[in-house]
């Protein structure tokens, strides 16, 4: 049986409220943490655990806090994004909605681990009834004494703050984030000063992902190395995965890092394969951003390994024959999918999303939208192809966040992959825009 | 007690080394050394505090990151906005991924901004127009729907044409930082994103007119001046005026006689230095108000000093740099003895284009 560190009590009826989550052994992790051990202790052991951030860029989170300022007299602050918004993602929403008070735990112990007595919680606007059961949970556990001055005796306060962010997909990025917190415009600051010295309110800041913080309520009650013992290589523990698309049983699954591609996609365990009478065309792995990948190269490396559930096999022979495994945002695609489509959808969203600050998102993002709008109903050119690679590849890292790269991957990483199919579209546009058309050739379904 | 000088850092920009502060950026190093190697900006503003980062323009390549740390920077970075390091090496017009980037900037901001230069006020001033002149290229591959806006009054003396805005966000800083109540803002995001006044409101503060000298491309114009002259047939001088609210040191722009235009003084990088109030600026067009202190020198390769350079004059490069960089020598090993065509020395070709002559590596 798998380890659950984040959904063991997920279906616990009443998981919701303060009791009952005490009852599955909820707040012994802060009673642990505040009473015996040190914010340092703390930070060794989320550093020792080798977990990586679970909003998408992976980076390790222990490192990300310790680089974190600690100037005498200024405030620190905690926040954590739940600002869940990416196209395949919905992980963070199925956490905070189910099992509130595993965040706000977690809370408590980043907050104590980094010094902070004032936190947030950025939520998703849209996602106003997750804030009323956040905001329920905060009162329960302030009316208990886990939250507020003085926490359990242990001289430590912590005032947590759910905040409704205003809808825009940019405020995901925590630069953006920061400047929406503070009540501006969510566009992305230029780094460096990063928010770990100059964060919110040009204090010391860390952000952190909803499930990341989730995670430490675990590696405190079991240690940093019983953690890293789960999972394989530096992808360490478990992730979840938000999985949608043509497959028997979508949904919200925890899974040790390390199973492989092919196990998640027909396990019944998982998603129990792809829909009946159907084959599989392609994977987004990682939430739309990530670079989409073949039925073939989704399941097995170049040199013919299975490709596995983890940080290092997904993005296995960088973006030619590799992904990542972002957010978890886990879309298959079957043969009736037409990429092309999927691709200006994607595209549509970028573009739609950016947030217009620098030149080249804010102009190329609707460039290759309106040129995949053109392939797809039928008005394109051959040099449109190469055109829309150029433009991604202009956009690609020269941007101020990389919302920029978010829209560039998924529409280079279509061509290279499906290259067929977008000529296919712009040689016979007749038969490509008839109703549910989609391309037919040759191509690797499994 | 002896002052204590701070430890100047070692930078070295497209193979010269310079000597800065710590704190500098890597654009205000690269234009110690001078415009060869200063990368070019459009939204960045040394006098506004907070501003670059945005146009991209100004993307180098780090090739090592510091003496400590010699590795290259995984991606080009804003050299606006990055300070430098000790021992740091940056690739600026050596780097063709950098030209690339560049390049590639230019074909963004021009998508939606109209090559309208023959009607547009900022022809002659445009930073747009240099920057495309210098990286960009002369056909577009954009097919597509132009961005246009409806026009919106801003006030009596500001006329916004928002359809030629490239969202610098320079006049946004300008109103930020030198008046009391900023009325306009960006509104929108991504390519709908626009200049706007909150609500219909007309720009009206002592200092509203320092948006237009800061606007880089024609989307904030003079409306005392608007249509009235091109640049180049103009002659500005340097004037001074005792005014209660600003330093009251500007250019004049003449036609003739006639005052036509008044602006405040700008720097070598186009830079206003001083900004002015407009009571200078739109309210005191007689010589009469003034005290003219002489010519303007015209630094910067600009159209502005067309048939009328002085000694001092930095003439403009990027024509000749162009021209050398296009130039294809002609191999035609006909025997051209009996069509009695005159073959000009290679000596001919060496005055005008000094670079073309030389040996390719």
């Amino acid at each position: 049986m798998a380890t659950k560190i984040l959904t063991e009590h997920i279906n616990v009826p009443g998981i919701e409220t303060f009791d009952v989550y005490r009852k599955q052994g909820g707040y012994t992790a802060v009673e642990k943490a505040l009473k015996t051990m040190t914010p340092e202790a703390i930070v060794e052991e989320v550093k020792k655990a080798g977990v990586r951030g679970r909003g998408g860029a992976g980076f390790p989170m222990g490192m990300k806090w310790s680089f974190l300022a600690k100037p005498e007299g200024v405030p620190r602050y905690l926040v954590c994004n739940a600002d869940e918004s990416e196209p395949g993602t919905f992980k963070d929403h199925y956490l905070m909605k189910n099992i509130p008070h595993l965040l706000i735990e977690g809370m408590i112990i980043s907050s104590f681990a980094l010094g902070a007595n004032k936190s947030f919680i950025y939520v998703r606007g849209e996602l106003m009834y997750v804030i009323h059961i956040l905001e329920k949970a905060i009162a329960e556990a302030t009316a208990k004494g886990f939250l507020g001055k003085n926490i359990l005796g242990s001289g430590y306060d912590l005032e947590l703050v759910v905040q409704p962010g205003g809808g825009a997909y940019i405020c995901g990025e925590e630069t953006a984030l920061l400047e929406s917190l503070e009540g501006k415009r969510g566009n992305p600051r230029n780094k460096p000063p990063f928010p770990a010295v100059k964060g919110l309110y040009q204090c010391p800041t860390v952000v952190n992902n909803v499930e990341s913080i989730a995670t430490t309520a675990w590696i405190v009650n079991n240690g940093g190395d019983a953690y890293a013992a789960i999972g394989i290589g530096r992808s360490t523990g478990t992730k979840l995965i938000s999985a949608s698309g043509h497959i028997n049983k979508p949904g919200v699954y925890e899974i040790e890092l390390g199973v492989p591609v092919e196990d998640f996609i027909y396990a019944d365990e998982w998603c129990g394969g792809i829909r009946p009478g159907h084959k599989f065309k392609a994977l987004v792995a990682g939430g739309s951003s990530v670079p989409i990948l073949p039925a073939n190269l989704a399941l097995t490396l170049a040199n013919g390994e299975k490709r596995l559930m983890s940080y290092e096999s997904l993005s296995e022979g960088g973006f030619q024959t590799g992904t990542m495994l972002g957010s978890g945002g886990f879309i298959v695609f079957d043969e009736t999918s037409c990429i092309v489509r999927n691709t200006w959808n994607f595209s549509r969203f970028y573009h739609h999303e950016s947030c217009g600050q620098c030149s080249p998102c804010r102009e190329g993002t609707g460039w290759m939208e309106k040129v995949l709008h053109r392939i797809e109903y039928g008005h394109g050119h051959r040099h449109d192809i190469d055109l829309l690679v150029d433009v991604a590849r202009k956009i690609e890292g020269n941007t101020i966040c990389p919302l920029g790269d978010a829209a560039a991957w998924p529409v280079a990483s279509a061509i290279r992959h499906f290259r067929d199919e977008f000529e296919w579209h712009i040689t016979n546009p007749q038969e490509a825009t008839q109703p549910g058309a989609v391309y037919r050739g040759e191509m690797a379904l499994v | 007690m002896e002052d204590v000088k701070p430890q100047l850092l070692k930078v070295t920009i497209d193979g010269i080394e310079v000597e800065v502060e710590p704190g500098t950026t890597i654009l205000q190093a690269a234009r110690k050394i001078g415009p060869e190697v200063a990368p070019p900006a459009m939204c960045y503003y040394q006098p506004l505090k907070g501003s670059g980062g945005k146009c991209r323009a100004c993307l180098v390549r780090v090739a090592a990151g510091s003496g400590k740390d010699p590795r290259p920077m995984p991606k080009l970075v804003a050299s606006c906005i990055t300070p430098v390091q000790d021992g740091m090496i940056v690739e600026n017009n050596t780097s063709p991924q950098v030209i690339d980037a560049r390049n590639g900037v230019v074909e963004f901001l021009l998508l939606n901004h109209p090559l309208d230069c023959p009607v547009c006020d900022q022809a002659g001033e445009c930073d747009l127009q240099n920057f495309a002149f210098d990286h960009g290229r002369a056909e577009t591959r954009y097919e597509e729907d132009r961005r246009t806006f409806d026009k919106h009054d801003i006030g009596p003396y500001v006329q916004l044409h928002m359809t030629r805005c490239i969202l610098c966000y320079r006049c946004v800083y300008t109103a930020d930082q030198i008046t009391n109540k900023r009325v306009h803002g960006v509104l929108g995001r991504g390519d709908a994103a626009e200049i706007s006044t909150y609500i219909g409101k007309a720009i009206d503060n002592d200092f509203s007119g320092n948006v237009i000298d800061v606007c880089p491309v024609g989307a904030l114009t003079d409306k005392t001046y608007r249509f009235k002259n091109r640049v180049w047939f103009t002659q500005p001088v340097d004037a001074h005026r005792d005014c209660p609210t600003c330093s009251g040191n500007v250019i004049l722009w003449y036609r003739g006689e006639e005052v036509i235009r008044v602006t405040a003084r700008k720097n070598e990088w186009n830079e206003v230095t001083e900004f002015i109030c407009n009571t200078c600026r739109f309210e005191k067009k007689k010589t009469s108000d003034w005290t003219i202190e002489g010519p303007t020198k015209i630094s910067r390769s600009s159209v502005i000093s067309a048939n009328k350079y002085r000694a001092d004059t930095i003439k403009p490069s990027f024509g000749q740099r162009l021209a050398a960089a296009e130039y294809k020598p002609i191999h035609d090993e006909r025997d051209t003895s009996q069509l009695q065509i005159q073959q000009l020395p290679p000596e001919r070709f060496a005055k005008v284009l000094p670079s073309a002559m030389e040996p390719e590596p």
